[in-house]
């Protein structure tokens, strides 16, 4: 009697064994199920458009509902340089925080400081487009657009970028909240990475006689560089696709200009701004074909990333 | 507490109390270090010996609550003067810790790392130093033909003589070395043991270590402490073979610690 209870027991393990990992294999599986199907009716969708174009629409900055030319340089290039721009200000920030974090501050600050970072990234990002529009965008406008006309804008070589009327909406703007956005993913991931670094190797380096800014620099950032570049791609990847705030903020204009003041577009806000009143078929598949572009560009920013990662354990494992 | 009269000291500990928050870690402490010679702090774990070491390049202070009273006179400054700068005291002291701590860069880097944290060498200066301070630390053989490579790659032995080198390319007067073998094995730390004798010649060595075998091998000078307390000070064939206090004897006989 026992036996033959253990022996109906092992057996009724088994089953559900196998039943559990063919459902977890089923989870695992329908993951890639979806990806597959959402580049296949990306693809199907812009056939059209693909067809109209070809690889024309990469390049052309033509975007004219009213005679069904479509191009997408230009939210393409204002998707890449608003993020661009935004990790260019958010990563300098993040790093000057989680130093701060993690070696200066003290300790009853440490926890607060990081509890409103957290928050700060647990904003809506349409509370941010808002807050861009009605408080900063007036600031912007009324106070630092003039300056940087007056003083930048003269300049040789980089004058242009900073020239045209200050209107507070443009790419400048967008790129500034998008870095607000994005600062405090960097910033958790820099904090968390930072925090693993083990006392004995930062305490021979103070020993040493380095200062904090010499650890920080010299040993903690290149002990944690794997860490710091994923936090950094993970801001990319947010900025990228980033929509509400940057919709609020950008301008929305099909106009490729050299002046970071001036109105522009990016890939996600067109589709936000624009799939509403899509009339037409080659309209619609223009908007899905940047949305594909933008799948493609994310995708590359990622792999990208995998691959930098990838190469740094590389060259780690070959010294060890 | 007992103060062996020592001829030429180069650091003179009056009066040392120490406290972690409220807690006094260290108690009225007053020694003089050899210098030239090997001092070891010898005695059961949180008797302070490590604390004793922390305060001579005054580690302590990257710890808010943690702070020292009291004086330690080196050249005849007081390195506990709140005026004292901290990155030339760190120049004059080096250490080395208990497991060995290769910076994430290369070996010649890692040589190089404190002393141009100092000095301005040309590329051809820096060279000779480096190769001068693997040489003292008894690993120029080992790694000369792959300077280039990341000092994390090296065996546990040799990346503490790594630690070694490191510590005297900034060319310090003493140097401490918290419990430097207590991660290694036998062999690596035999090597250790041998490089310690040599390097007294140069250097003023203070060593905390929970081995005392290795206080009896290397060390000129013994320090047992107890709960922070400086129980017996004295030369080392006297604290071992003929201790002034009982505590001292039974922890040396094995009978506590």
């Amino acid at each position: 009697m026992p036996m033959f209870s253990l022996e109906a027991r092992l057996k009724r393990q088994a089953v559900l064994d196998m039943l559990f990992r063919t459902l977890t294999r089923i989870s695992a599986f329908s993951v890639l199920a979806l990806l597959a199907a959402i580049i296949f009716s990306l693809v199907v969708g812009s056939m059209p458009a693909i067809h109209a174009f070809g690889f024309g629409f990469l390049t052309s900055p033509e975007w004219d509902p009213v005679n069904d030319k479509f191009g997408a340089l230009i939210p393409i290039v204002g998707t890449l340089i608003t993020s661009g721009i935004a990790l260019l200000i958010a990563i300098p920030v993040s790093f000057g925080i989680a130093i701060f974090l993690t070696e200066l501050s003290p300790r009853i600050l440490r926890r607060p400081l990081g509890i409103a970072i957290e928050l700060l990234a647990g904003i809506p990002s349409i509370i941010y487009g808002m807050w861009g529009l009605f408080v900063f965008v007036p600031v912007f406008a009324d106070h630092v657009e003039p300056w940087l006309n007056d003083h930048l804008g003269v300049m040789p070589y980089i004058g242009p970028l900073f020239s045209g009327p200050p209107m507070g909406i443009g790419i400048l703007t967008a790129s500034i909240i998008l870095s607000i956005m994005v600062i405090p993913f960097i910033t958790s991931v820099m904090r968390d990475v930072f925090d693993v670094v083990p006392t004995l190797l930062k305490e021979s380096a103070y020993g040493l006689g380095a200062t904090t800014w010499e650890v920080m620099w010299r040993i903690v950032l290149p002990y944690t560089k794997v860490g710091v570049a994923g936090g950094i791609m993970l801001g990319l990847g947010r900025a990228l696709g980033e929509t509400m705030a940057v919709t609020f903020v950008i301008g929305n204009a099909h106009e490729l200009t050299k002046s970071l003041l001036m109105p522009g577009n990016s890939i996600s806000s067109a589709l936000a701004n624009e799939f509403t009143e899509a009339v037409g078929e080659l309209y619609t598949s223009s908007l899905i074909e940047l949305g594909l572009i933008l799948f493609f560009i994310t995708f590359v920013v990622l792999s990208i990333a995998r691959f930098m990662l990838y190469k740094l354990g590389q060259r780690e494992g070959q010294a060890a | 507490m007992t103060v062996e009269t020592i001829a030429n000291p180069k650091v003179v500990v009056k009066d040392l109390n120490f406290y972690y928050g409220n807690y006094r870690a260290l108690k009225d402490i007053n020694l003089s270090i050899a210098e030239k010679m090997v001092t070891a702090f010898i005695g059961p774990s949180g008797c302070g010996k490590s604390t004793l070491l922390r305060t001579f390049n005054r580690m302590y202070q990257l710890y808010p609550k943690q702070k020292a009273t009291g004086e330690i006179i080196l050249d005849g400054a007081n390195i506990l003067d709140p005026k004292q700068d901290l990155n030339m005291l760190r120049a004059k002291i080096g250490m080395v810790f208990q497991k060995p701590t290769p910076f994430p860069m290369s070996i010649y880097d890692n040589i190089a790392f404190g002393v141009k944290l100092y000095e301005d060498l040309s590329k051809h200066d820096m060279e000779v130093r480096v190769e001068w301070a693997l040489k003292k630390a008894a690993l120029w053989t080992e790694v000369k033909d792959k300077l280039k490579q990341s000092g994390t790659g090296l065996s546990g032995g040799q990346q503490q003589r790594l630690c070694i080198a490191r510590a005297i390319a900034v060319k310090p007067q003493v140097l401490l070395l918290d419990e430097p073998t207590s991660a290694l094995d036998p062999i690596s730390t035999a090597h250790i043991e041998k490089l310690i004798d040599e390097l007294k010649e140069d250097f003023t060595i203070v060593i905390v270590t929970h081995n005392l075998q290795q206080a009896a091998r290397v060390a000129d000078y013994t320090a047992y402490m107890y709960l922070g307390d400086l129980v017996e000070f004295g030369d080392t064939p006297t604290v071992f073979t003929n201790p002034k206090r009982k505590e001292t004897e039974d922890y040396i006989t094995g009978r506590f610690g």
